[in-house]
């Protein structure tokens, strides 16, 4: 357990920091031409199209316009943080915010270099991955069930809602002390707080999904000879996926917080786990690279997700026609 | 009145005795259907029509085994109905296709839930689209389809396991005009072909005849057996039956009928306080406001 308590750098380190902005400089200089060229690129993109009819092309010009005007201000968003991240660090504000410590773009970006290839580094993201999915997948197994089962079955939901209605507002986090007493090992009892974060947001929507199945087609269904197991699984099922998608995403967001927080605090591994030693050893660019390292992963997991979800309901992609 | 060329099938006969269905309102027990007794021969084609809120569907839901009456004895072949059962199709207004099924699939669900094997229940399934004009769609989603070939899978959907009775609760009711006749040709086409008993849910007067061997008029709450009316056109009935002397005159007759109920149920509904619960949410309102 990291318990200890973490010091502002002071001399040397500050030093160090100045020649590596200096380094960034060189390293921003060598970066932003390419990227200015492409955004100049992009705003003369659409070209006027010549001897074309107007109609379908001249749509079609215009989604394209639209698109690249997107993407030109989602470089430019990106851009501006990074900017001002730079500047930041560059001229070491210190206006009740202080950048004097923050490492800047540069250093973070000399020291990601260093660190893609240790084993170490590898080895936390690998074990923080690990624990996502274990966690993440349990919780989506017993949530699907549970939510189609209890939102089939009033009985049960009578049964076990109460019980989980006290529990569900404990925040994932709070579950941790108690969750290290439960369990045998650090590692289970990291997967089970993960667990916890992602389960009651997909149990709920999974719930939510049943209710939302238009009874018709249960009806349409038993007259065409469904039992029960065939009504949950054919009918029941994918009726409620587009709301245990939202469930899973949702899911996956809460699992990386609790995932991320359970390791800062008793973890052996993990990226949250690194970034916490990042601090307390003031190896200050690790911190931003556990950061981004986060933020990448949790960024892969959704669009997993969401890719996942394209895949399982295709009709939801089938273009609609009017009545006629 | 039977199919004319005796190729009717022995079974599927709908058999209503004195069926009474109440409910609880407000803490007393209302009637919405009152000694009903009705009779859907096997292989007849029989229509239901009724001013709205008679409990047209309410007699159609029972013969589907989703509601018990509260008195009174419902069979299908002599068998008193329990729950639902694909001996018995039905078709529903919301077209009630699964979304996430392409069309052949949901044209395969009832087969599936029998059994059959996959190489089976495609070729059946294509089988019976080809003959609905549908092939060509057999890999769309419902969402892809207009109205009408929603309800014409509908239809062909119902009728893939091999039903003795269709049911069929208002199906073209969400239809515009036009494709309405047009599906009703292609359902009388079909029936003819097809020769099961059918118990069609309605308002729509003409589609009654156009349909029906024989139309069950309904009064207003508490729904009853107002009049039965044979209707004797020829089969196979054609779009030109419409303006014959006996369609003209069974329509006169049997909307004079409708009228009558639809009028007491409108007067009903001014005198049992449709108008005074209006008025009283009104003043309620008011007084929200003025608090």
């Amino acid at each position: 357990m990291a318990s200890a308590i973490p010091m502002r750098a002071v001399g040397p380190q500050a030093d160090a920091a100045t020649a590596r902005t200096a380094e960034l400089h060189k390293v921003e200089e060598g970066m932003n031409p390419p990227l200015l060229i492409k955004r100049r690129d992009l705003h003369r993109a659409p070209p006027t199209p010549a001897g074309l009819p107007p109609g379908t092309g001249a749509r079609l010009l215009g989604l394209l316009r639209a698109q690249l005007g997107s993407l030109a201000l989602s470089v430019l968003s990106i851009a501006l943080l990074l900017g001002f991240w730079y500047l930041g660090t560059e001229y070491r504000w210190d206006f009740y915010i202080r950048f004097t410590n923050v490492p800047s773009p540069g250093e973070v970006f000399t020291e990601l270099m260093g660190l893609v290839g240790s084993t170490q580094f590898q080895t936390n993201i690998g074990t923080s991955v690990g624990r996502i999915l274990s966690g993440f997948c349990i919780a989506t197994a017993l949530g699907v069930v549970l939510g189609l089962l209890c939102g089939r079955y009033a009985v049960l939901k009578g049964l076990l809602f109460p019980a989980l209605e006290v529990l569900r507002p404990i925040p994932a986090i709070a579950w941790v002390p108690i969750s290290i007493m439960l369990w045998p090992s650090t590692e289970t009892s990291i997967i089970f707080i993960t667990f916890i974060g992602a389960f009651f947001p997909i149990l709920l929507n999974t719930l939510h999904g049943v209710a939302s199945v238009d009874p018709v087609l249960i009806r349409a269904a038993r007259c065409l000879g469904a039992g029960e197991l065939a009504l949950l699984v054919r009918v029941i099922l994918p009726g409620a996926l587009p709301h245990i998608f939202t469930g899973l995403a949702v899911g996956m967001g809460v699992a990386w917080v609790s995932l991320i927080a359970a390791e800062m605090i008793s973890g052996q591994f993990g990226v949250g786990y690194f970034t916490w030693e990042a601090y307390s050893l003031i190896e200050y660019p690790h911190i931003v690279i556990g950061m981004l390292v986060i933020g990448v992963l949790g960024l892969l997991c959704s669009g997993g997700i969401r890719l996942l979800a394209r895949l399982a309901m295709p009709w939801q992609r089938a273009g609609h026609k009017e009545n006629g | 009145m039977m199919a004319s060329d005796g190729k009717g099938p022995a079974r599927g006969h709908i058999d209503l005795r004195d069926i009474r269905v109440s409910f609880m309102q407000n803490g007393a027990a209302l009637d919405a259907v009152s000694g009903v007794t009705l009779d859907v021969e096997p292989g007849e084609f029989v229509s239901v029509v009724g001013p709205s809120g008679c409990g047209k569907s309410t007699l159609l839901n029972i013969v589907a085994g989703f509601l018990k009456p509260s008195a009174g004895k419902a069979m299908v072949d002599g068998k008193p109905i329990d729950g639902p059962g694909s001996e018995r199709g039905v078709v529903f207004q919301q077209y009630s296709l699964f979304p996430w099924l392409k069309v052949r699939e949901n044209v395969e669900f009832g087969l599936r839930m029998q059994g059959m094997g996959r190489a089976e229940r495609e070729s059946k399934a294509r089988t019976l689209l080809g003959l609905a004009g549908l092939l060509s769609f057999e890999n769309h989603y419902p969402d892809q389809l207009s109205g009408g070939m929603k309800q014409r899978v509908g239809i062909v959907r119902a009728l893939a396991t091999g039903p003795q009775v269709l049911l069929m609760d208002e199906p073209f009711g969400a239809l515009d005009a036009q494709t309405r006749v047009v599906m009703q040709e292609i359902l009388t086409n079909m029936w003819q072909q097809l020769r099961l008993s059918v118990l069609f849910i309605t308002h729509d007067i003409e589609e009654s005849i156009f349909l029906s061997d024989k139309v069950y008029v309904m009064t207003a709450r508490p729904g009853r057996i107002k009049a039965e009316i044979p209707i004797p056109l020829p089969r196979p009935r054609t779009p030109e039956m419409t303006a014959s002397p006996t369609f003209m005159a069974l329509h006169r007759q049997l909307k004079a009928l409708i009228r009558e109920e639809s009028l007491a149920a409108m007067g009903g509904e001014l005198r049992d306080g449709g108008l005074g619960q209006d008025w009283h949410l009104g003043s309620q309102d008011d007084v929200r406001a003025v608090l």
